[in-house]
This record gives C-alpha cells, sequence and structure tokens, in this order.
C-alpha cells in the first residue's frame, strides 16, 4: 500500500466533505461500540481477562526470543518450514519463491493486514502470479483496487451502493442490491477460485509455540477454503503473535471476539498444524510459515514495547472520535485509528507519519476499550517527544509553544499576559461576549464562536477581594 | 453530614485556578472557593502558580513540562489539599511523578503532590462532605464529562451527586455523554475541521436532551461546546458545573452577554 500519511490534513478534510463514507461511517460508530459493550456486560470476569491478557503479553515479549524458537521447532517436528524475514523485501521474495516453487499461477488470499503493510499482492501481480482476496471486504476493495480503511471490516467506507455498482461493473450480471443476492454472486464467482489455486496465503491471529501451529479467525469461512484446498498453504504472520500454549491462545480469543465484534466468538477458529498427514482426509502438501520482523525487534526494549502486545481487534478505532470523523483512508496507510497512530510512526518512519500522533485528543477512550491496556495516549505522546527532540513539528508551534513555556516558568510575567489577553479579548468580544473571527484563532473562529472573558482576570480580582476582606476585618 | 463531622475546619486547600479559569471565567474560581470554604476548608491560592504545563507535555516538550511542574510544586508546598475546577488540569499534576527520575528531589515532591492534588466535584464528595447546599436552579439541564476527569480521575457520579443536591434542577443525559467534545488542548488548533466535525456530534447531542443549559467540569471543553452552540444561534446556555453548585448563576453564561442573561431570565 503506498504511503500517503504525509498528506494526513488534506485527506481528512476531503473524509469530512464526502458524504457517502460520512453515512458508512455512521453506522460503524453506532454498529461495534455497542456490541463491544453487550458483550462486555455479559462477562462479568472481563477486567480480570483484559489484565491477564496484558500480563501474558508482557511475559510473552520478555521471552520472545524462547517463544519463536520453540515456535520454529516445532513447525519444523509437524512437518512445515519457517522462514524469517527481516523486513518486507525479505518476506516477499520468500513468499514469491514458494509460489514459483509451486508453479502457482494463481493464489487465494484470506485477509491479512501484514500482507498490506509488504504490499504483497502488487508485488505477485507484477511477478505473474494472480492474487484472488478471498475475505469479501476484501475481494470487493480488490474489484475496486481500493485498500482497506479498517484492520477487522476492510469495505468499512463504503456502502450497498457501492457494492451493487462494482459487481455490476466486473460480474456483468444484473445489478442487485439485495445483500444476500450480493453475498451469493461473490461466493459464485470466489468458489472457481478456491478450486482453481495453486498457494492458498492466509495470515494468522495467533502462532502457538508449544505446537507449531497457526490459528486464524473469520466469520466467513474463507480463510477455512484458503488454507485447506490448494496444495500449498503460506501463513504471513508477525513475530509478535507468538502465545507459549493452546490455552493461552483461548484467553486471547476470548478477548478478541468481544473487543472486536461482541461476539462470544467469533465463527470460525481454524488451527492449520503442518501439511496433511497420510491419514489426514485433506489438507495442503507443503505447510510455510513466514515470519515478519520489520522493525518490530526494535520495538522491543524501547518505550513503544507496550504496542507489540495488540491483538489487532479494532476496538481502539471503532471507538475513537477521530476515526469515528474522518475513516481509515485518512491515515494514509495500513494502520489506521489510535493502534495505527502509534505503529505507523515505527514501520514508515514518523517523518512520514507525524500527523497521526497528533491527530488525536487523549481522550483516553481507545485505552479504556484496549483488551491488552496498551496506554496508547501514552505511546502517542512519545512520538510528539519524538517529533520534538527531531524538530519535526512546524516552526511557528514550536516558537509559539517555546514563548509561552517561558512565560509560564515566570508567574509575574504571565500574569500580566494572562491579564492582556483577557483584556484584549474581552474588548473584542464588546457586547456580545462572544468573538466571531479572531485574527490568530482562524481554526477556532471558522466554525466556532469563541466566547469572550467575562472581565479581568481570577489573580487580579481575588487580590481585590482579599484587600477588601482585610480593610473590612480592620474597620 | 455536615462538614465538621468529616474535615477539621482548619483543612488547608491551596487552590489551582488553571489558566482558562483565570483568564476566561473567574467567577467559576469564585464559585469553587465558596464551595471549599462551605465545606469547611480554610482556601488559600497561592500566588505564585501558573499553568500545570499540559499544553507542553503533550507537545513532547518535556524539559520545559518539567521546569513549570517544579514552578507548581513549589507553589503548592505545604497545602494539605490542592483543588483546582478542571480534572483536565489535575489530571496533568497527576503525571507530574513520570516526569522526574526517582533520584531528583522533586520526584518524591511530585509524588507526594499527585496524592494531594483533586478535581473540585471528586473533592467535595470523596475527600470532605459538604453540607445541605444552599442553592436552586430551575430548569433541565445535562452533562458532558470530560475525557481527563472521566478516564484518568474518575469523575461521573461526583458531580451528578452533588447536583441532585441542587433545588429544582433536572438532568436529562445525552447520548454519548462520555465521548470527547473535539477540544483536545491544541488539538482543536491544530486539527480544526475534524475537531468541529466531533463538537457538532457533541452539541446534535446536548440539543436532543431539550435542555436549556449544558454543564461540565472543564472550561477547555465548555469553551468549545458553547462557541458552537452560540455559532449554530442556539440558546442552550453553558456553565460550568460549580456555579450552580454555588448558586451563582447571575453572571451570563459562557459566550453570552448580559443581554442574553436578562433575554432568558424572562423564559426560555
Amino acid at each position: 500500500m503506498q504511503i500517503h500519511s504525509p498528506e494526513f490534513k488534506q485527506r481528512a478534510g476531503d473524509a469530512l466533505d464526502n458524504a457517502n463514507l460520512q453515512r458508512a461511517l455512521g453506522n460503524l460508530r453506532d454498529g461495534f461500540p455497542q456490541k463491544r459493550a453487550a458483550a462486555v456486560a455479559r462477562m462479568p470476569e472481563f477486567e480480570q481477562l483484559r489484565n491477564e491478557g496484558r500480563d501474558l503479553k508482557n511475559h510473552i515479549l520478555a521471552n520472545l526470543d524462547f517463544y519463536l524458537e520453540q515456535f520454529e521447532d516445532n513447525v519444523i517436528k509437524q512437518g512445515g518450514q519457517v522462514h524469517w524475514a527481516r523486513d518486507g523485501e525479505e518476506a516477499r521474495r520468500a513468499i514469491l519463491e514458494i509460489c514459483r516453487n509451486a508453479g502457482a499461477k494463481t493464489v487465494t488470499k484470506g485477509k491479512s493486514m501484514v500482507s498490506e503493510e509488504i504490499n504483497l499482492n502488487d508485488y505477485l501481480e507484477a511477478n505473474g502470479v494472480k492474487p484472488v482476496e478471498t475475505d469479501l471486504g476484501e475481494y470487493i476493495l480488490q474489484l475496486r483496487e481500493d485498500h482497506p480503511s479498517h484492520i477487522i471490516a476492510p469495505a468499512i467506507h463504503l456502502n450497498l451502493d457501492d457494492v451493487s455498482d462494482i459487481f455490476h461493473k466486473k460480474h456483468n450480471r444484473p445489478r442487485s442490491e439485495d445483500p444476500a443476492e450480493l453475498m451469493q454472486e461473490a461466493r459464485e464467482m470466489l468458489r472457481k477460485q478456491f478450486v482453481a489455486a495453486d498457494v492458498g496465503i492466509t495470515g494468522a491471529n495467533f502462532c502457538v509455540a508449544e505446537t507449531g501451529s497457526t490459528i486464524i479467525v473469520t466469520n466467513e469461512g474463507n480463510g477455512d477454503l484458503t488454507q485447506t484446498l490448494p496444495r500449498v498453504h503460506v501463513v504471513i504472520t508477525t513475530i509478535e503473535k507468538v502465545v507459549p500454549t493452546l490455552e493461552d491462545m483461548t484467553l486471547f480469543l476470548r478477548l478478541l471476539a468481544r473487543s472486536a465484534t461482541g461476539q462470544e466468538f467469533t465463527v470460525y477458529n481454524t488451527l492449520s498444524s503442518g501439511p496433511r498427514r497420510p491419514e489426514d482426509q485433506d489438507g495442503p502438501e507443503e505447510f510455510h510459515v513466514v515470519l515478519l520482523d520489520n522493525g518490530r525487534s526494535e520495538m522491543i526494549g524501547s518505550e513503544f514495547q507496550e504496542m507489540l502486545r495488540c491483538i489487532r481487534c479494532s476496538a481502539c478505532m471503532n471507538h475513537c472520535p477521530v476515526y469515528g470523523a474522518i475513516g481509515g483512508h485518512a491515515y494514509g496507510w495500513v494502520y489506521p485509528g489510535p493502534m495505527g497512530s502509534v505503529l505507523t510512526p515505527k514501520l514508515i518512519g514518523v517523518d512520514k507519519a507525524g500527523h497521526l500522533p497528533n491527530a488525536s485528543t487523549f481522550c483516553g477512550k481507545c485505552e479504556s476499550v484496549c483488551p491488552v491496556k496498551i496506554p496508547l495516549p501514552k505511546l502517542m505522546r512519545h512520538w510528539r517527544e519524538r517529533e520534538f527532540e527531531r524538530h519535526l513539528s512546524p516552526k511557528g508551534f514550536r516558537f509559539g509553544l517555546g514563548t509561552w513555556a517561558w512565560f509560564a516558568r515566570r508567574p509575574g510575567l504571565y500574569r500580566w499576559v494572562s491579564r492582556s489577553s483577557s483584556w484584549f479579548l474581552k474588548r473584542l468580544g464588546g457586547k456580545q461576549g462572544r468573538i466571531r473571527s479572531l485574527p490568530l484563532g482562524k481554526g477556532w473562529t471558522a466554525w466556532r464562536d469563541m466566547p469572550a472573558p467575562q472581565g479581568s482576570t481570577f489573580m487580579d480580582q481575588w487580590k481585590r477581594h482579599q484587600q477588601t476582606q482585610q480593610q473590612k476585618n480592620k474597620g | 453530614m455536615t462538614a465538621s463531622s468529616t474535615t477539621p475546619p482548619t483543612a488547608k486547600v491551596g487552590f489551582f485556578v488553571t489558566c482558562l479559569v483565570d483568564m476566561f471565567r473567574p467567577s467559576v474560581g469564585f464559585a469553587s472557593i465558596k464551595l471549599l470554604e462551605l465545606a469547611g476548608c480554610e482556601v488559600e491560592v497561592p500566588e505564585t502558580q501558573t499553568c500545570c504545563g499540559q499544553p507542553a507535555y503533550n507537545s513532547g516538550d518535556r524539559n520545559s513540562t518539567r521546569a513549570i511542574a517544579e514552578s507548581v510544586i513549589d507553589a503548592f508546598d505545604g497545602f494539605e489539599y490542592v483543588v483546582g475546577p478542571s480534572g483536565s488540569c489535575i489530571g496533568m499534576l497527576h503525571q507530574y511523578p513520570d516526569l522526574f527520575e526517582p533520584d531528583n528531589p522533586y520526584f518524591e515532591r511530585a509524588r507526594s503532590l499527585a496524592g494531594r492534588a483533586y478535581e473540585i466535584t471528586s473533592f467535595l464528595t470523596d475527600v470532605v462532605g459538604l453540607g445541605t447546599l444552599q442553592a436552586r436552579f430551575e430548569g433541565l439541564v445535562t452533562y458532558h464529562d470530560s475525557c481527563a476527569g472521566l478516564r484518568e480521575l474518575g469523575v461521573k457520579t461526583q458531580p451528578r451527586q452533588l447536583l441532585s443536591q441542587v433545588d429544582g434542577v433536572e438532568l436529562a443525559e445525552m447520548n454519548e455523554a462520555e465521548t470527547c467534545c473535539g477540544f483536545g488542548g491544541t488539538f482543536c488548533i491544530k486539527y480544526p475541521d475534524i475537531s468541529n466535525r466531533m463538537v457538532s456530534n457533541k452539541t446534535a447531542n446536548a440539543q436532543a436532551t431539550g435542555a436549556a443549559v449544558l454543564l461540565g467540569g472543564d472550561l477547555g471543553c465548555l469553551l468549545n461546546m458553547a462557541g458552537k452552540l452560540k455559532r449554530e444561534g442556539s440558546t442552550m446556555e453553558v456553565r460550568h458545573v460549580v456555579e450552580l453548585l454555588a448558586n451563582m448563576t447571575d453572571q451570563p453564561a459562557i459566550g453570552e452577554s448580559a443581554a442574553d442573561l436578562a433575554y432568558n431570565a424572562g423564559g426560555h
């Protein structure tokens, strides 16, 4: 996916003006938060599970090398192969080589944000392998040459009309507006692809060290067909997805489904443990796991380590008022919302993604719903600190902040500035009590009035009040 | 419960004014002090106080934040409690220990300050008992939960509990009362169009209650919401909750003039 994060402001503005997108975002704001709240309400021990999830992830990250090696050993014992990839380039090459060895012309794909992160589809296509997305949302996006705007509901930015239009155009069938008919149409199209594919590529929600298994959770079942029908199954995933045991995995499955969609459990929870054995009725002949780092190991031991606890549930973006206002594409890359605002600067550079951690009011809603209690506002603030240290924040802003901070350390002068500003704004407000246009505050007054101060400052009034009291007491 | 039964009358409170109250709405400061004195506290306003440092903290300027924090810590030395009419600024005081290394002498003092610092409605409810309020306000009100107070300090029931003691007041909860209003300090200047969308959602939810007055506990949010309501031409009044609690609603509401006050008094 091409990087557009530097154009965040422009893209956010476009998103706010896009009526169709706003309609779609309205559905998101009404849907996910209520469903999660209901699921949490049905489970009194949910808070305890969040603490356990946080603690277990911390333990895993402290012993990541151990669990990754254990995972690799067990994948090999099951007859599979592990490919370590330091970056996207290494991961893409490993996958292409597997496809070439299999003589693959088409590959089916389950939904994978990591494959977006490494731009896999474009790369495969450029090298003569046709990728076919099989998740319904991803399939729609692929037809539209579009990209996901959300990590679990990739086509959340679209409305029914958009789907009807693109199916009509690409499938050469009469235009339907019935969701069930559209779904059936997609199934018919995809069924042929499932059978024709030489390789199936999926992501992994978790990698289980004790068994060498990977698991995907889906609500459509497309992932199962992707990983069992083709001759070769490739899992593309990242190093922080490893968990010690199957039992540990279930803790995260319980947290994940409730936090993501408000389900008690996702519909399909499918484990892959190596290739097909002689006694198996189906399954792939080859099983490959591509384990991508792409900068994550550098986060260990840094102030961003806690971000690696993320289990990609999307609760943070579902509850984020900024994401809810502008949608995921405004963020300009793969991972949007609060989790993306922490992760993206690490993956593509804070010089390109600097807007993301700034475009937050630090309202804290994301942290309050995170199933593994990642302190997202604190981590966004750490990026702001890096930007400040590297002088990446705008010059005018730095100058203003520096001047203000200089005064804020000098109470006498600060009083004087407050008094003058208060006096000036009071005059500007006039009899109205509010200001309709502020020369230096256009961002505010373009859409809002600026309430005018009541009169002199509290500190001045308090001083007079104290003096009057003293005189009264003397008298 | 009376004030004297829970707190000795000498409870010494340093009042943290906060920049926005100082500049925009001194009546919120006077109302807060009136309530603190009603609760039996001896209130002082240290003259050397300035800002909590949050603008620098949230802009990534840790050195300035630390310097400002040191002067706030000095200013409020020796007070049993530090109380302010803002969950956001008091929440910032709670962050101070993170700014200092444990071997810095300010580290322990920062921890001490954080342990003594309270948002006003939380202080009046959780720390000192307030005797029966002598306050009256006729009308339907709605309440916006400001983010920092709500999620950093757990301020949710306290203002509502206090409001329930005001004669004549009826509270109508709005949808998404806990959703950010879009102020966010420098956010509303850096991303004004996103901020505008957020505050528009907020004012729509507030007005849908049919309430005549929108209340809250943080002046930043209140200025934002009042500014939006006025621009939309709404007659909904916006006030800090302490104004009602202290029976001090004689001042025009936020962003309104004396003429508006006279008009509103004539009936909404």
